[in-house]
């Protein structure tokens, strides 16, 4: 019998959409055990909202660690709160979708729990001798069938790799964690967080992404072109390191090996080269679509659509005929 | 104030990447290979806050078969005072990596261990967090900004995380790891080879260091991600905006 644990995330108040996928790789790890238990964790202060929005997804219950000291995810703190968690049910496997968020905690309580670990898993199955797990490394550039010992095993899932669970109607129980130690508080302390400054969704959930790289040639540009073809379509925007490197974007705009993974239905290159470390963050969308000036663009290898044109030009046209329908 | 500040040697970021036909690995005969370029963040940082005034001694450890040494050495080239080269055969895993590196901070005991967030081979982003987790100590990961503060006692850390920068101020010893905007790390310079060179690499054997370090993950194949298939080339945005309608059914 399976008995996981899944690392929920949330943002002000908000799951993030990612955390289904991971409970959706906790029910697969269920099947093929053939039974076991799925317990979310919710960790944080006043975030019973979010821990109620996650009764309905099968988990077997919703563990809340609320408390004042948890208000941010401080990697020392949180993670002393998954290790709790993770005793609590008897966890064999702790999981969590792949984010700046689990990659501070997960690895840390891994080495708490003493467990092996594995980061973005897109498949897992099981021979004979155990359950085999598939990742992505190397920019993307390979694909690594891994075991992994122990009694007890943490996770990240790539989020576009595993779906949803179907909700239920049978609502799980909340169950209060009881944190076995007060952390020291005085060790980090956490100061501020800038505030994203525009209302569009993440990238890394949203059904369209358009995304800017170096031929945009200020913030402005980027803004009315970039941003303007997004929102006429309803999606996110996104960035190549070039931008965020000359501080036209900010950094969690990145998408790349060292930026956010994103598998949408539509991703838009606009005046990307399509450099290996990009093309790891985007390379299982369903339609790539480039617009770039040089015919020669790497990025074109991949796309699904292709337009050899000026993006001072192209977006400007696109979104002429967008107004005017 | 010591300094410890790991590199793991890995493939070019500009190398060509291809998977062996039996799927062993990687191919990685007559491939150039580099510090890990966030390691390098890592030294780069550990020179300025020397060349910021602060008085330390910058310590560059790798653990690794004997090919790391040249890694080691650029490190040693950049600034770096001496090295420690852990030896181990065969692939550690990052747990494995952190015990051992563990083991060696009881013995150094360093007051900041700068890593870097993620190895550009195996892309797992775990060590520093896995080191800071087994020596109970604070940790500030996807670092872009790095002050130190309270008379060196503590960092003032800028984290680049997935909804913007976060700021948080760690007690030293701590642990950081770089991203790749914290600095741009300077050219090795000739006159800096040449000291390497006199610089001490000490030989320690990961086995003795740490004798329970043991890797959990075993790699059973590797294969090269399916290819996407070509797609076709437009010659207006008309005929991008049809194709996205009526064909991709997107729009
Ligand atoms: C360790 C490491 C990690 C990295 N991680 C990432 C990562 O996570 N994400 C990432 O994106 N990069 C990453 N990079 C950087 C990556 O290698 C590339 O340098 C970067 O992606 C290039 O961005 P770009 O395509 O915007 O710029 P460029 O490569 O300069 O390409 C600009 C493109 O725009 C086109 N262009 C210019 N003007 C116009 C115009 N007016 N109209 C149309 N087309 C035009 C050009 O033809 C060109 O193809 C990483 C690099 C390293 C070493």
């Amino acid at each position: 019998m399976a008995r996981i644990l899944v690392l929920a995330e949330h943002e002000r108040g908000q799951l993030k959409l990612a955390t289904l996928a991971a409970l959706g790789f906790a029910a697969k790890l269920v099947e093929i055990a053939g039974g076991g238990e799925i317990h979310a964790l919710v960790i944080g202060h006043q975030v019973e909202a979010v821990a109620n929005g996650l009764r309905r997804h099968g988990a077997t219950s919703v563990i809340l660690a609320d408390d004042s000291t948890l208000s941010e995810p401080l990697a020392d703190r949180w993670a002393s709160a998954v290790v709790d968690a993770a005793r609590s049910c008897q966890a064999d496997c702790v999981a969590g979708a792949a984010s700046t968020l689990t990659k501070d905690i997960l690895p840390r309580a891994a080495a708490l729990l003493d467990a092996g670990m594995i980061s973005d898993v897109v498949d897992v199955r099981r021979d004979d001798r155990g359950l085999l797990f598939k990742r992505v490394l190397h920019a993307g550039n390979a694909l690594a069938t891994v075991r992994l010992d122990g009694p007890l095993r943490v996770i990240t899932v790539r989020a576009a790799a595993f779906s949803a669970p179907s909700a239920q109607s049978a609502e799980s129980p909340i169950v209060p964690l009881q944190l076995a130690k007060q952390p020291s508080v005085g060790d980090t302390q956490f100061v501020a967080r800038e505030q994203r400054i525009s209302g569009r969704p993440d990238a890394t959930e949203a059904r369209i992404v358009v995304s800017g790289g170096r031929a945009l040639k200020n913030a402005e540009d980027f803004e009315r072109l970039v941003g303007g073809l997004a929102d006429a379509l309803g999606g996110a925007v996104g960035s190549s390191r070039a931008l965020v490197d000359s501080g036209i974007t900010p950094n969690s705009l990145q998408i790349g090996q060292t930026g956010k993974v994103v598998a949408p239905d539509l991703y838009i290159a606009v005046g990307i080269s399509g450099a290996i470390q990009h093309m790891a963050g985007m390379k299982d969308t369903k339609v790539i679509v480039a617009i770039n000036k040089d015919p020669e663009a790497p990025i074109f290898e991949v796309a699904d659509y292709g337009l050899v044109a000026d993006v001072y030009q192209a977006i400007p046209e696109w979104l002429g005929k967008i107004e005017k329908r | 104030m010591k300094i410890l500040v790991t590199i793991k040697r890995v493939p070019d970021p500009d190398t060509r990447i291809r998977v062996k036909p039996d799927g062993s690995g990687i191919v990685t005969d007559g491939i150039k290979h580099s510090a890990n370029p966030f390691d390098a963040i890592a030294v780069e940082e550990a020179l300025r806050i020397r060349e910021r005034g602060v008085d330390c001694e910058i310590v560059v450890a790798s653990v690794g078969a004997e090919d790391c040494v040249e890694q080691l050495r650029v490190g040693l080239a950049m600034g770096a005072d001496r090295g420690i080269w852990i030896q181990s055969d065969g692939d550690l895993d990052s747990l494995a990596v952190a015990q051992v590196l563990a083991a060696l901070c009881e013995r150094e005991k360093p007051s900041l261990i700068l890593m870097g967030k993620q190895a550009i081979d195996d892309d797992s982003n775990q060590a520093g967090q896995m080191l800071a987790g087994l020596l109970s100590l604070p940790q500030a990961t996807f670092v872009s900004k790095l002050e130190l503060t309270d008379a060196n006692s503590r960092a003032r850390c800028g984290r680049e995380t997935d909804s913007g920068i976060e700021t948080i101020v760690v007690k030293l010893p701590a642990v950081i790891t770089t991203d790749l905007r914290l600095n741009e790390p300077r050219y090795v310079s000739l006159p800096g080879i040449m000291k390497a060179k006199k610089k001490p690499v000490e030989n320690l054997k990961a086995s003795e260091v740490a004798p329970l370090a043991k890797s959990r993950t075993h790699l059973v194949s590797m294969e090269a991600p399916p290819k996407r298939k070509a797609g076709v080339r437009v010659a207006s945005v008309d005929a991008l905006i049809e194709k996205l309608r009526n064909e991709a059914k997107i729009l």
